[in-house]
């Protein structure tokens, strides 16, 4: 584990290091994940979450080498990364990284979403598709609802927001410790966006282009995108007149 | 004015419904918790089934007119959707508790796994 190789940046070599990897039904894809992670970096601890997958997720996973936080039932994205960043904190993880299982994370881009936070300009720093000059290829309606999404977290942050429901991430101790004590459950990270932001946590946004889907299917369709932009937009609002404690203040 | 019968129907229905609540408790298929909203519900419907000019008057400040006993659905309806908000309240903090304690039971078990591991 204690491995440093000559391409990682030394400060991130002294970090105690945790790539989280949420999946759910991905035995097609969580290898070649966890295989890139250690590509880049073999000094990560990669720890699987496995959703109450139905499928072989889980056991390929520990044949890598992962270790592997098995749910005994589906809690969705949210309850999946949180169980992962209670397990960082309490084993006391000075640096994650956040990729999901399905394999549209490239870590060729870790070493750009990581920089900000080794720099200690970042607690959070979020890979955009918005950012990449490229277009990002998807549905009509889901690009409508990340439009939406983006403005909505932007004006409640009151900062510039792109990609809010990004889940490729690098976070510090900061933020680890805020996403272990409250992480929202479905759909989490554009309510995250705003919990990072109402903790005065700073995040920013690196160009990271995302691939399609190696295997699996998408677990988004028209209705449930619907839900899901009426659930956040609602989730948005309240936190408007919610009064968050800030870490530093009450502690 | 209520019809007498309305006022006796109501009466009934309340203390039986009263009379199943604390049976509930009693054979401890019920959480005082919970069955609190509900003896409330069925208290306040019994007062205004008795106290017939009571509910008259209660009808008058509403600018209910013609059907006295109308009051009578209107409250039992509002007392209904106290309940069953209260019951949503639960339901979410079940769900926090519920997921807490399956995130737990991950973390924990696979500390067991890699203790086994050789």
């Amino acid at each position: 584990m204690e491995t440093a190789v000559s391409h990682v940046d030394p400060r991130l070599a002294r970090l105690r290091r945790i790539a989280v990897v949420p999946a759910y039904n991905e035995e097609g894809s969580v290898t070649r994940v966890i295989d890139e992670i250690r590509t880049y970096d073999p000094g990560f601890e990669v720890v699987v979450v496995d959703d109450g997958s139905g499928d072989r997720t889980a056991e390929v996973a520990e044949e890598k080498g992962a270790r592997v936080l098995t749910l005994p039932y589906n809690l969705g994205i949210g309850g999946s990364v949180q169980t992962a960043f209670r397990f960082a904190l309490e084993n006391d993880f000075e640096l994650a990284v956040r990729l999901d299982g399905d394999g549209q994370h490239d870590a060729a881009y870790l070493p750009a979403l990581i920089a900000p936070v080794l720099d200690g300009d970042a607690d959070i720093a979020v890979g955009s598709r918005y950012l990449t000059g490229g277009g990002y290829r998807q549905s009509a309606h889901r690009h409508l609802g990340n439009r939406i999404l983006a403005g909505a977290a932007s004006l409640v942050t009151r900062e510039r927001v792109t990609d809010p429901s990004s889940g490729f991430q690098a976070l510090n101790r900061r933020a680890i410790e805020l996403f272990a004590n409250d992480y929202p459950h479905e759909f989490p990270e554009v309510e995250a966006t705003v919990l990072v932001a109402k903790h005065r946590l700073r995040r920013v946004e690196v160009p990271a282009p995302m691939r399609e889907r190696l295997a699996g299917t998408s677990s988004h369709g028209v209705l449930k995108s619907t839900y899901f932009l009426a659930k956040v937009l609602l989730a948005l609002f309240v936190a408007l007149f919610r009064r968050h404690a800030v870490p530093g203040e009450t502690r | 004015m209520t019809p007498l019968t309305v006022s006796i129907a109501g009466a009934v229905g309340s203390i039986l419904m009263v009379l199943i609540v604390l049976e509930l408790i009693r054979k401890r298929r019920l959480k005082e918790r919970y069955a609190l909203l509900w003896l409330a519900t069925g208290i306040v419907l019994l007062i205004l089934s008795l106290w017939r000019s009571g509910l008259n008057t209660i009808a008058g400040w509403l600018g209910v007119e013609t059907y006295p006993p109308a009051v009578l659905f209107a409250v039992a309806t509002f007392f209904i959707l106290l309940v069953l908000l209260d019951y949503s309240t639960v339901i979410s903090k079940l769900v926090d508790q519920n997921v807490t304690l399956a995130q737990r039971l991950a973390i924990v078990e696979e500390k067991l796994r890699a203790r086994d591991r050789p």
